[in-house]
């Protein structure tokens, strides 16, 4: 009887080595409330993940997050303690993110956001994002601003962290340009009216307004503007580009710039542009599973995510066993040595102390015309 | 500042502060008729101008299914209580079907409608009858079994249909805003001002049902028996007003200001699903204004809500909702000390 007990459980233990020798990736995305727009399409594009990297089988363990902070860091939790996993991924909420950070940070396990986290050099050790930083994209509208012969803006945003961002990091590029803000102004998503911010805007007369807002909330400030009789130029940042803009927005928003990432604009792309293989590989592969029109600026950072672990993890196998702390942290060190990589959202050059990345050729202005987005060259 | 940007904000803050006021309206009738303070107020106007904008895009607004869900809900309640009441089986069943037999209709009629593309003013109507008939069902879930509890009670009872609202809120409409056109596109200038057809209709509107509530509670018998309701719920039921129906129609007339504000304030902003919950706050405000009591103080209140947030956020866009809720404090100083104290829970 105990010689049977004693079988069985070494036959138990030989399983869970084998399972242990796969590689587990922890994914915590938000598929229900308020992200479930951006926890869904990148879901999709998880579901193209490749069953087996460098002949090891990976494993995607994807759990709900329910755009809540506290599920998201019972969720790192429970990857660290119970599954053991090599690598995390998620989530797509800045606020969930940043609640999963520390639990991962401690555990010495690798997590690749998917969200803009804002932790300070220096704790965020164990912390990638995809996303671009506002930095970057901030430094291609200054640039275009420079082109267009603009010497003042108007600043109308967000008054929460986006918006708030966004002027920080704005700001040193714009005094660098020589570009003045002379007006400062705030909204909220769900504000009835932005007439009297578009009056003070008006009167203060800038050469352009740039419009700090995402998704169907970026066009009504911009048509506050327009009925207001504003005449410069608008621009926009790149949480603003998408389609709600123009749906929103309609006729008032034509020759309006935004600032995008290269992926969602994959056929439009110049061929110069590094990006335009790899995103047309991302966009032709997503929407041949899901439909097209279905490609989606969140749906890409899963596929740069799926490209940073094909090139990281034949490499970090060759050092460690996969659930290892060694096998962890050979992770990490691949990712920050990975070099110049193409991603379908820009070229990524995660270094020991930048772990952003993007290097400054990444974003890409766009023109509103006829109702579309056309690559402003 | 000079006097044409100070006649556009006056403008911006009265055409808000016409919506604000019909939500205090709103507030006003459902706190003196039942003492419920309701916080989901807002949401009806989320309700009312997405339901217009799925309509106008000719899909079915998820708000139809969650109607016939509450209303199976509300008859099988109905007909439970009214059997434990009287132990007739009959007669139970017979008032949950008469519970469930409007809300059905419109929901029917409006699956129907949906994919038609009737004329817009036909769209406004199936939407106002279908957020209007959330309104007593509402009550008749949340509140109806609760009503003789506390105002804290029903206030606790109002965060969490406020909550659940939301909630449906995302679940039907999606996490994006919409828009909806313009009801009159025509617009004409005075002076520095440019007045749109739709502010216009925001005016009239407000100014025909403020009048129309006021001739209801003035000249009808059963607005009278709602006053009455509303002065001394015991005494009203010892002269056969029903406290029930009161509350129904209540908040039917609630819900239905709640949709018509959101078809008015649709083609002047994105109306999100979260969107309404800021603007019945504010709403919520000019009633307090008002002591939760007086019609015509609500008027006054939600106008000068308004213009406080429009010349609040010319000033300092980035405080503007702290400006208008701190309002909030020095009025309620104002109106404790002189309306002198009562222990008397209204």
């Amino acid at each position: 009887m105990n010689f049977k007990k004693t079988l069985v459980t070494l036959a138990a233990t030989v399983a869970c080595s084998a399972a242990l020798a796969d590689i587990n990736i922890g994914v915590s995305l938000a598929l229900t409330g308020p992200g479930s727009g951006l926890g869904i399409p990148m879901q999709n594009q998880l579901k193209l993940f490749p069953k087996t990297i460098a002949g090891e089988k990976v494993n995607l363990i994807v759990l709900d997050d329910a755009t809540d902070p506290g599920k998201g860091s019972a969720n790192a939790r429970r990857f660290v303690t119970e599954d053991k996993v090599d690598v995390i991924f998620g989530s797509c909420i800045t606020a969930v993110a940043a609640a999963m950070t520390d639990i991962a940070s401690e555990a010495g396990t690798v997590q690749v956001a998917g969200s803009p986290v804002g932790v300070p050099a220096g704790k965020d050790k164990w912390l990638f994002r995809l996303p671009q930083s506002n930095t970057v994209m901030g430094h291609a509208v200054v640039e275009h601003m420079k082109k267009q012969g603009v010497k003042t803006i108007g600043f109308l945003g967000y008054t929460d962290a986006y918006g708030e961002q966004w002027l920080k990091e704005i700001t040193p590029q714009l005094d660098k340009a020589g570009i003045k803000i002379v007006a400062t102004e705030r909204f909220a998503r769900t504000d009835t009216s932005v007439t009297p911010q578009a009056l003070k805007i008006n009167a203060a007369n800038p050469d352009a307004v740039l419009i700090v807002a995402s998704g169907s909330g970026a066009a009504m400030p911009q048509l506050g503007m327009v009925e207001r009789g504003y005449k410069g130029k608008i621009y926009q940042t790149h949480a603003a580009a998408t389609q709600d803009l123009m749906r929103v927005g309609g006729k008032a928003v034509e020759g309006t710039f935004v600032v995008s990432g290269p992926a969602v604009i994959a056929e439009q792309l110049p061929d110069s542009h590094p990006s335009k293989k790899v995103s047309m590989d991302f966009v032709s592969k997503f929407e041949a599973a899901n439909g097209p029109k279905s490609r989606n600026q969140f749906a890409g950072h899963a596929y740069d995510f799926q490209v940073t672990m094909e090139k990281v993890l034949p490499a970090a196998l060759k050092k460690a066993k996969p659930g290892t702390p060694e096998f962890r942290a050979a992770i990490r060190d691949g990712i920050e040595g990975m070099g110049r990589t193409v991603f379908a959202h820009g070229v990524m050059n995660w270094t020991k102390d930048d772990h952003w990345g993007y290097t400054m050729e990444t974003g890409v202005m766009l023109k509103v015309v006829d109702g579309q987005f056309a690559v402003e060259r | 500042m000079d006097f044409s940007i100070a006649s556009i904000l006056m403008l911006d803050g009265a055409t808000n502060g016409a919506i604000y006021a019909l939500l205090g309206l709103a507030t006003v009738l459902v706190f003196t008729v039942t003492r419920v303070i309701f916080i989901p107020q807002g949401e009806f106007v989320a309700y009312g101008a997405l339901t217009m904008a799925m309509l106008q895009a000719g899909k079915v607004p998820g708000t139809v299914w969650l109607l016939m869900m509450l209303a199976v809900l509300a008859a099988v309640m109905e007909c439970w209580s009214r059997w434990h009441h009287d132990r007739n089986l009959i007669h139970g069943i017979k008032s949950g079907i008469v519970m469930a037999i409007p809300p059905l209709l419109i929901a029917c009629v409006t699956l129907w409608a949906a994919p038609q593309n009737f004329p817009v003013p036909v769209q406004a109507l199936l939407s106002i009858a279908v957020v209007a008939t959330f309104g007593p069902l509402v009550y008749r879930i949340a509140y109806q079994s609760l009503e003789s509890a506390t105002p804290l009670v029903l206030l606790i009872v109002s965060v969490g249909v406020h909550f659940a609202m939301t909630g449906l809120g995302l679940l039907f409409f999606g996490a994006e805003g919409f828009r909806n056109p313009s009801f009159l596109t025509e617009s004409w200038s005075v002076g520095p001002l440019n007045i749109t057809g739709q502010v216009v209709i925001i005016f009239t509107t407000a100014l025909l049902l403020i009048a129309a509530l006021w001739m209801f509670f003035e000249r009808t018998l059963f607005g009278k028996a709602l006053r009455a309701t509303a002065v001394n719920r015991t005494g009203a039921r010892l002269m056969g007003i029903s406290t029930h129906a009161a509350g129904q129609f209540t908040f039917l007339l609630a819900a239905g200001i709640g949709a018509i504000s959101g078809l008015l304030i649709g083609p002047t902003t994105t109306v999100f699903y979260d969107s309404g919950f800021l603007i019945g706050l504010k709403g919520f405000v000019a009633a307090v204004v008002a002591g939760l009591s007086s019609y015509p103080g609500a008027l006054v209140g939600a106008l000068f809500v308004g213009v406080v947030e429009s010349f609040g956020s010319f000033w300092a866009s980035a405080f503007k909702e702290v400006i208008v809720f701190t309002m909030i404090l020095p009025i309620l100083l104002w109106r404790s000390l002189s309306s002198g104290h009562s222990d008397e829970e209204h």
